[in-house]
């Protein structure tokens, strides 16, 4: 009886585990190496913080699944701007708590100056901003995406192929 | 006739060119209110060497990171002929701290302006904190150097290259500056309506 119940608690664990929500570190050049452009598959790259309002208020609209209605395969990649000391403190609970289970990633970089300009030489580094990537293309917003704005980038970027 | 044809369509084409100012260009001109309840002119600082302008505001989280490090810039630059002049481009509709009373209790020993009539658009500014440096030409003021303030905002002990310092001696020792344009991150401006 007693080991059923452990058992049962060690599965307990393992599921609840599943849904704690994983940040990868990664710095900016490992984030675009992590862009596989030979594929078909389309990237939706969204750059944001938990500091910041506008962000936050357009975070639902990139959900994968609802996205992969518009496009599969599709990969949304939600690339947290938040300050280092403030990971444990302040993301990770955010993300449990709002059910993201989307990628977060955490960029590992200290000056704007060095990768700002790699994401898109456009962007004059203010958050939200949104960059895509599709076999050889890529497009770029800076600034608040809806729901209807950001499938018809979707649209738009699969018919530049 | 024809002189005042073409001078028309001069005008009609400098009202619509309203686009962001780039390094070399004149820097617009301003008159906003200050936190003391007096107007404050870009033309008010002529006898000035040049001016740190500072797109700012209190909410930002990245503004909050820069905010000592502009009021030491101050501190060490007034006397040396650069003030600081910081300007507030947000409606406190978004945010209730960006409000005017709430940039009175700051209390800054430069000059906090509120911008109410989109002078950031005129500059090209997009967020908070955003730099332009600007230099005297004698007649006018000439944007020098747009961007970032050092490289490191989440902390200040780590910074290596101060960019806007650099900008600054550089002007004051008559040469180009090294960088003459960085980018930051930021909050993206909520402008007035």
């Amino acid at each position: 009886m007693k080991t059923a119940f452990f058992i049962i608690l060690f599965n307990l664990s393992f599921v609840l585990s599943l849904h704690a929500q994983e940040v990868t570190v990664l710095n900016s050049n490992q984030l675009l190496e992590s862009v596989d452009t030979s594929s078909d598959t389309l990237y939706v790259v969204n750059f944001w913080a938990t500091w910041c309002a506008p962000c936050v208020e357009e975070l639902p609209i990139f959900n994968s699944k609802e996205l992969s209605k518009a496009y599969k395969p599709i990969k949304v990649v939600l690339v947290s701007l938040d300050f280092k000391t403030q990971i444990d403190s302040k993301l990770k609970p955010f993300l449990q708590k709002k059910d993201i289970t989307e990628k977060v990633v955490w960029l590992n970089e200290s000056n704007p100056n060095n990768w700002v300009d790699k994401i898109d030489p456009s962007w004059s580094g203010a958050i939200p901003a949104t960059k895509m990537y599709y076999k050889n293309q890529q497009t770029f917003h800076e600034g608040e995406l809806t729901h209807d704005k950001l499938k018809e980038k979707i649209q738009f970027i699969l018919s530049m192929n | 006739m024809k002189t005042i044809y073409l001078t028309m369509v001069l005008v009609a084409l400098s009202l619509v060119s309203t686009a962001q100012v780039k390094v070399g260009d004149n820097a617009p001109d301003f008159k906003l209110l200050n936190t003391d309840g007096e107007m404050v002119a870009l033309s008010d600082y002529n006898k000035e060497d040049g001016v740190i302008l500072v797109f700012t505001c209190n909410h930002c989280p990245y503004a909050k990171l820069y905010e000592q490090r502009i009021i030491d810039l101050n501190k060490k630059y007034k006397s040396k002929k650069y003030p600081v002049v910081a300007i507030n481009p947000n409606d406190s509709v978004a945010y209730k701290v960006d409000g005017y009373s709430y940039m009175v209790d700051k209390q800054y020993d430069f000059p906090y302006l509120l911008d109410n009539k989109g002078i950031f658009s005129e500059y090209g500014a997009t967020k908070t904190p955003h730099i332009f440096l600007l230099k005297n030409s004698g007649d006018q003021f000439e944007v020098a150097y747009i961007g970032a303030i050092d490289d490191n905002p989440q902390d200040a002990s780590e910074v290596k290259e101060k960019y806007l310092e650099l900008a600054i001696q550089s002007l004051m020792e008559g040469k180009t500056p090294k960088y003459t344009s960085t980018k930051a991150i930021g909050c993206s401006i909520k402008p007035f309506k």
